[in-house]
């Protein structure tokens, strides 16, 4: 009688496509995802064993494919802003201020110096809160559970900051065609300066936790090599490339949202592997801390948002007493605005590398085309690369520091 | 920039815009990736222009890191008059990057790339029927995709 367990041996014994000769070890295919914990969302990869040695490592992905691009066009221009923040859900506000640039552009309108210093605050708290959920689960794969707690404790306060801007906790929206989408609440300086003046200790915290701690150290030294080239030719970007001593940053190369008026540095490690994105990735969580405090500090007075009123909604005082301001309202809610003809690459540096939104308008109220040129997808496709000949519990270790979200390749 | 797959050159909110003749995008790819030192593929995506022709635009990104910068190429293709798949060269040999790239827009777009090495779905499931960004496709697809509505 063929039992449960029979049929579960059978399934992963499955003998490989390639000839089994004596002199070769046996292969065996075993099947990682989609339900992975270590995967991080519904990333499935079809291993082909030698004994615990990885030999072809096979990618499945769009478990998650949502079809946002194809929703994109079903939207008028700034309702796509929510469908945004569903890309990586992470890092929303960088994908919210890359498109808002994008659309801006195409819309040929300034921002004032005080929006695009509240969205480089808020991109970065972004990155911090990104990079402190990779820490975590990161080393929680590894086996360092106690990390985990110390950073979502901190992303619990980046979460909470969120929150008092924009009323949500994770998809905000904040950034909006035009502008923001709310004034700054009251009292936001003494939030944001409250957490973010603790937060380079917290960092020391971490840093403390895990670089004392043998078993990380020996778990991340030396493991995940994957060649500079094979990674600017695969698409990879982000803190992969500067992990491998590559000093590519968009915020520094191509500044977008008045980034050049900010002191930061690019954090840059050549060991290239495991480690070295852990230390890349932490030296920015300070570096991004010290950006969250110049705006802090220099905040620039003035308006929120552009003098644009076709494009950004009147104040709710200004539309009760002004027949323009309703007018405006009226057209903005119920038709949106029109963008005029034309196509635009936008890139900027999102937690996780190189995020460009390719957007094609025909001059109507809603887009006609949006691609995103998501970080998670590049970086995924160099898989196979940087898994074969690892072993299966380096796996782990490898494919976590590469800090994908499946959202973002599969959009 | 001279070669002869580029048939003209656009100038539009300082990004520059190669129109190429899709039958030498590779040549083209391998004299820009050598010469002018287009290290990076950034994206391969198309564009629907249905029911105008040529239908579609094929979109690359390129970007390099040496002279931080980036351009744009662009092929168009005619749909093909029997309801065929539309076909151009795959710049895989030129750029690993474009498998993934170019297996998203045959899936999206129903546009086959020659010579790539494993040209299947790669978002969509497998036995998916259309192609959901053609804009002859309606937001809410034909049916759902569960077996039992079959």
């Amino acid at each position: 009688m063929r039992t449960l367990d029979d049929d579960h041996v059978r399934t992963i014994d499955a003998p490989s496509a390639e000839p089994e000769t004596p002199a070769a070890p046996r292969r065996m295919t075993l099947n990682m995802g989609p339900q992975h914990p270590s995967t991080h969302g519904v990333l499935r990869i079809v291993l082909e064993l030698e004994g615990e040695t990885i030999r072809l490592a096979v990618p499945d992905i769009g478990f998650l494919h949502t079809g946002i691009e194809k929703q994109c066009e079903a939207l008028n221009w700034q309702q796509v802003v929510t469908l945004t923040d569903r890309v990586d859900y992470l890092a929303n506000l960088s994908n919210n201020l890359v498109y808002a640039l994008a659309v801006e552009k195409l819309l040929q309108i300034e921002i004032p110096p005080r929006a695009q210093w509240m969205r480089v605050m808020m991109a970065e708290l972004s990155r911090l809160n990104s990079h402190l959920v990779w820490l975590g689960t990161h080393a929680l794969d590894i086996g360092a559970m106690s990390v985990f707690f110390y950073c979502f404790r901190e992303r619990e306060d980046v979460l909470r900051i969120f929150e008092m801007f924009s009323g949500q906790r994770m998809m905000t929206s904040y950034i909006r065609i035009g502008g923001l989408a709310l004034e700054p609440p009251r009292g936001w300086q003494a939030a944001v300066g409250k957490f973010i003046r603790g937060f380079p200790g917290k960092i020391d915290e971490y840093e403390e936790l895990l670089d004392s701690n043998p078993i990380w150290t020996r778990r991340t030294k030396g493991v995940g090599f994957i060649s500079l080239e094979d990674m600017l030719d695969l698409g990879v970007t982000g803190p992969m490339l500067r992990g491998a001593g590559l000093k590519w940053d968009i915020r520094k190369s191509e500044p977008y949202s008045s980034y050049e008026k900010f002191d930061f540095e690019i954090p840059v490690f050549p060991e290239n592997d495991v480690y070295a994105r852990y230390r890349v990735r932490l030296s920015e969580m300070r570096q991004s801390a010290r950006i969250v405090t110049q705006a802090l500090e220099g905040m620039p007075e003035g308006a929120w948002h552009a003098d644009a009123p076709h494009v950004v909604l009147p104040d709710r005082e200004k539309m009760k007493t002004q027949m323009e301001a309703l007018i405006y309202h009226f057209k903005i809610v119920t038709e949106g605005f029109r963008v005029p003809a034309g196509e635009i690459f936008q890139c900027v540096e999102s937690p996780r590398g190189e995020i460009g939104y390719y957007i094609v308008s025909d001059g109507t109220s809603k887009p006609y085309r949006i691609h995103m040129r998501t970080p998670s997808f590049g970086n995924l496709q160099s898989l196979p690369v940087l898994l074969k000949d690892v072993m299966i519990a380096d796996s782990i270790a490898a494919l976590g520091s590469m800090d994908f979200v499946l959202g973002d390749s599969d959009r | 920039m001279k070669h002869e797959a580029i048939l003209e050159t656009i100038e539009a909110f300082s990004e520059t815009t190669l129109i190429a003749d899709p039958a030498r995008i590779v040549d083209l790819s391998r004299y820009l990736k050598t010469q002018e030192g287009f290290l990076r593929l950034s994206s391969v995506t198309a564009v629907d222009w249905h029911p105008s022709e040529p239908r579609f635009e094929v979109v690359y990104h390129l970007h390099s890191l040496d002279k931080n910068q980036r351009i744009r190429v662009k092929c168009r293709l005619a749909s093909a008059a029997d309801g065929a798949k539309p076909q151009i060269d795959s710049v895989y040999s030129v750029w690993r990057a474009a498998d993934w790239y170019e297996r998203e827009v045959f899936d999206l777009f129903g546009i086959e790339f020659r010579n790539h090495p494993n040209m299947t779905r790669i978002l969509m499931p497998l036995d998916w029927e259309g192609h959901p960004l053609r804009k002859d496709y309606p937001v809410h697809g034909y049916k759902y995709s569960y077996p039992s509505d079959k």
